[in-house]
């Protein structure tokens, strides 16, 4: 019998799949996609976020654990497990040499992203390099690789493994590791996780920067199953992203990075939150869901010439008109209402001494809500105009799982089934998103869940319990 | 899978808004020829590069990618330019999140390839000349050699000279040397000329114009280290470029080592004989341990191996790799490469038979087909890619105008 079987294709799969082959276990794996679209949402990653001590290769300064932790701690607003989050942050600082050795190549972090020299490592040519080395080791290991393969349910006796489904095939395995992503392709799902909001079915009008194969199959079936539920449905990484962007696999380039140099408004033209508040890349994640609560889920970014050049060029031109007015008109909103705002923006603005690379003294004054910092009145023709709709990358719904990576039912740990990467990273990411973490705990766990899993295929002395593990991992 | 039942086709819109855009409307039957108006296939290279520009996932890769953050919009001249900084080394299309089957169909190394081909005969010299690079391929090559080979051997024949006694390697007694200089050195010298203009007016529409503080000179340095060990074929990480799939390979960089430096060596040869014609009075032929005979011995065993070599691996490339037209044109390069040196190798070894006056009739008819060809084919890519990377050693030493903040 197969010892270790892999379902899903995205970095914690290939993780679990490599790691459990090195174990010894053989090991096959099921992705859903043709091979052309291999590798999830990993395809679209860039880095993954490391804890570190002092300078490393690619990464400057240090990024202590406890720092890590804290700022971890404030984007979820405390929805995590501080052992699952310090297990994948002490993981994230050992686990590049292994990388390394199966193919992934790091680089310096790239123009434009400096403020995350320090805590990010990046891959050579992103994440579908890196997921194409995973692939390429895997083959060479040995690990058997089946494309167009989608697993329908699993058969679980008590929340125990005994095989998987592929329509009418029965795939038998001592182990399985389930990482076959989050549901946020499966617009239906979104529909109902999301429901109505001024009588808008909100989802309806959200875009998928992922790929478009993790319709949450496995997720539901496991849930199904009486495994353990974690996180909320309506919560996943959500970015505010060009309304032209295609529906799936979007992707980074459909960024729009101008909002906290000038205003944005919703569809009435007015403006709804405080774009200045801090850093976009602080800031970025919290748009999405920013937006998705607006008329139509639709925002636009209001940028003036003044911005140009200061911002990661857009993959999408802008709209471009010679006054604010005319702006209006072309992006379809009341010209009048749009007015009213800028002009009270414009009054607003207590323009100080302008730098876009500190939290700087330009502000608003009596305006709500107010901006915060980076305040400058609009009044440099040509002006521009990007729509903004919510693009989600994965949803945080999963399955409850301990420091082996082992799925609870009932509160009780699997024997054999474990689970990695999108479909149990709400264990650590309730809420909020930190750049670079969902690589770190897919990588982290993914790893975890190979080993365990090929150790509860290859051992049938009863598994380790918990609290060894996490001895050995401290 | 889900089908993508509101595919975005804005994009495709945009694309070609903007492709109209800058070409102002007005399509003229050679396109190419006035500043500012884009082709179709430079208007795919500024589509490509802001897709790229919003990504830059690729920045480690290669030249191409830093020199592209450089920029936000992408004119002609910044166009060929980055086109001719493509190594085609296919790392970045692998690596593309967006190449097909992605609806943004993202393949950076095939519309570089496309465009290079129009800067060699943009700029080709003279300009008229310049649609001989879409002739210029395996056929032709082959062609023109076979039939410059039979003209002298007919000559030969002709004269009754074709088949004679041994003459112990003395080539001049078949074609007299001042001859061979004449047309061997004329056709050479129009050849380097023709490529000389051409670059020179590539440099002068895509110079920076500036010279970086500390000067030219490090630039310079380190441009000329980049061509001689192909840096941009090593993927950034040095295990190479990309052949038949996502695997990363030294091959096609050693086989193009064994091209360029064998290339080299027999340019050594020639030049090392002529100084000791004309400087020492020493005539041909020159001993097997001689300097002219060793060089040209080892180029030729170098332009044996590395054509070849890339032979094979053009044949295997992946299918999304590059531009399948200029295939042609490539092997057309590589065929005679290796025909100059095998004929070449051949005539060195039956020097002193009496098949020399053949061997040597044919040697030189390659030859001649191969300085024929050489401006307006293949050889056109190591001038203009040396031409890139000296701009982009440049340009990377001068400070950026652009203060994009964090993303």
């Amino acid at each position: 019998m197969l010892d270790v079987l892999v379902i899903g294709g995205g970095n914690a799969a290939l993780c679990a799949a490599l790691m459990a082959r090195e174990a010894g276990a053989s090991v096959m794996l099921l992705e859903a996609s043709p091979k052309a679209w291999r590798g999830g949402n990993s395809v679209h990653t860039r880095n993954l976020r490391c804890m570190h001590d002092e300078p490393q290769d690619v990464l400057t300064e240090a990024y202590p654990e406890e720092e890590y932790w804290q700022d971890l701690l404030k984007v979820t607003g405390g929805i995590t497990d501080e052992g699952l989050a310090r297990h994948a942050i002490r993981e994230s600082s050992t686990c590049r040499g292994w990388m390394i050795k199966h193919g992934v190549r790091f680089q310096n972090s790239l123009s434009g992203t400096l403020h995350l020299s320090r805590t990010n490592a990046f891959f050579l040519g992103g994440g579908k390099a890196l997921v194409n080395a995973y692939f390429r080791s895997a083959e060479n290991l040995g690990v058997d690789i089946r494309y167009d393969t989608k697993v329908d349910r699993l058969e679980l006796v008590h929340g125990e493994f005994r095989a998987a489904y592929v329509g009418n095939q029965r795939i038998e395995a001592k182990a399985c590791v389930v990482a076959s992503g989050g549901f946020e392709s499966n617009r239906e799902w979104l529909r109902e996780a999301w429901g109505q909001h001024n009588g808008e079915w909100v989802a309806d009008n959200f875009l998928i920067r992922g790929t478009r194969f993790n319709m949450g199959v496995l997720l539901k079936d496991m849930l199904a199953s009486g495994a353990d539920r974690i996180g909320d449905p309506a919560q996943c990484h959500a970015v505010a992203i060009d309304a032209r962007a295609p529906l799936y696999d979007g992707g980074i380039c459909t960024r729009v990075d101008c909002v906290s140099l000038g205003i944005v408004v919703n569809k009435n033209a007015e403006r709804f939150y405080d774009e200045g508040e801090d850093f976009w890349p602080k800031r970025y994640a919290i748009w999405g869901r920013l937006v998705a609560f607006q008329p139509g889920q639709t925002g636009y970014s209001i940028i003036d010439a003044k911005a140009v050049g200061r911002f990661m060029p857009p993959v999408f031109p802008g709209e471009k008109a010679d006054s604010l007015p005319q702006l209006a008109r072309q992006v379809g909103l009341d010209v009048d209402a749009f007015m009213r705002t800028v002009d009270a923006y414009n009054a607003a603005c207590r323009v100080g001494t302008f730098d876009h690379s500190v939290l700087d003294d330009c502000h608003t004054e009596g305006l709500t809500p107010a901006k915060t910092h980076w305040a400058r009145p609009l009044d440099t023709a040509p002006y521009y105009a990007y729509a903004l709709k919510p693009g989600i990358t994965f949803t945080y719904l999963g399955v409850k799982i301990d420091e082996r990576a082992a799925v609870h039912f009932g509160g009780q740990p699997s024997r054999n089934l474990f689970a990695a990467g999108e479909v149990s990273a709400g264990n650590v990411l309730g809420k909020g998103y930190l750049a670079g973490i969902g690589v770190t705990i897919g990588t982290a766990f993914g790893r975890i869940a190979g080993t365990q899993a090929a150790r509860a295929a290859l051992d049938t002395r009863v598994p380790q319990p918990v609290e060894g593990v996490l001895r050995a991992a401290a | 899978m889900p089908p993508p039942e509101a595919a975005s086709t804005s994009f495709d819109a945009l694309a070609r808004e903007a492709a109209a855009l800058a070409a102002g409307g007005s399509p003229t039957s050679s396109p190419s020829a006035r500043a500012g108006e884009l082709t179709a296939n430079e208007a795919e290279v500024a589509r490509v590069m802001q897709i790229c520009n919003a990504c830059r996932y690729c920045e480690g890769s290669c030249a191409v990618f830093p020199a592209m953050t450089r920029r936000l919009e992408f004119g002609k001249a910044d166009i060929h330019y980055l086109a001719n900084l493509c190594h085609n080394c296919g790392a970045c299309l692998h690596a593309c999140q967006y190449a097909p089957p992605h609806e943004f169909g993202v393949n950076v190394p095939k519309a570089m390839a496309v465009v290079r081909v129009q800067t060699y005969a943009d700029y080709a010299f003279p300009r008229a000349f310049g649609a001989l690079y879409q002739r210029n391929g395996l056929t032709v090559a082959l062609a023109s050699a076979a039939g410059l080979a039979l003209f002298l051997v007919l000559a030969l024949a002709l004269r009754g000279t074709l088949w004679h006694e041994p003459l112990a390697g003395d080539f001049y007694a078949v074609f007299p040397h001042n001859l061979l200089v004449t047309m061997f050195g004329s056709v050479f010298g129009l050849a380097m000329l023709a490529l000389a203009i051409g670059v020179t007016r590539f440099w002068r529409n895509v110079s920076p114009g500036e010279v970086p503080p500390g000067g030219n000179a490090p630039a310079l340095a380190e441009a000329a280290h980049n061509v001689l060990k192909l840096k941009y074929l090593d993927g950034g990480h040095g295990e190479g470029c990309h052949n038949e799939d996502d695997r990363f390979t030294q091959s096609r960089r050693r086989y193009h080592h064994f091209t360029f430096y064998g290339f080299m060596l027999s340019l050594a040869s020639t030049t090392t004989a002529t100084i000791y014609h004309y400087a020492f009075g020493w005539e041909a032929p020159y001993p097997v341990t001689s300097l002219p005979v060793v060089l040209g011995t080892l180029g030729g065993i170098g332009l044996l191996i590395g054509p070849a070599g890339l032979w094979h691996l053009n044949r295997t490339r992946h299918p999304l790799h590059g531009d399948d037209a200029q295939k042609s044109m490539d092997l057309g390069f590589i065929a005679l490469l290796f025909f100059v040196s095998l004929t070449g190798l051949l005539l060195l070894v039956f020097r002193d038979t009496g098949a020399m006056a053949l061997l040597l009739a044919v040697h030189l008819g390659v030859v001649m087909a191969l300085f024929l060809t050489l401006p307006y084919g293949k050889f056109a890519h190591g001038i203009f890619r040396s031409a890139a990377l000296i701009k982009w050693a440049i340009e990377r030493r001068l400070p950026s105008r652009l203060q994009l903040g964090s993303d």
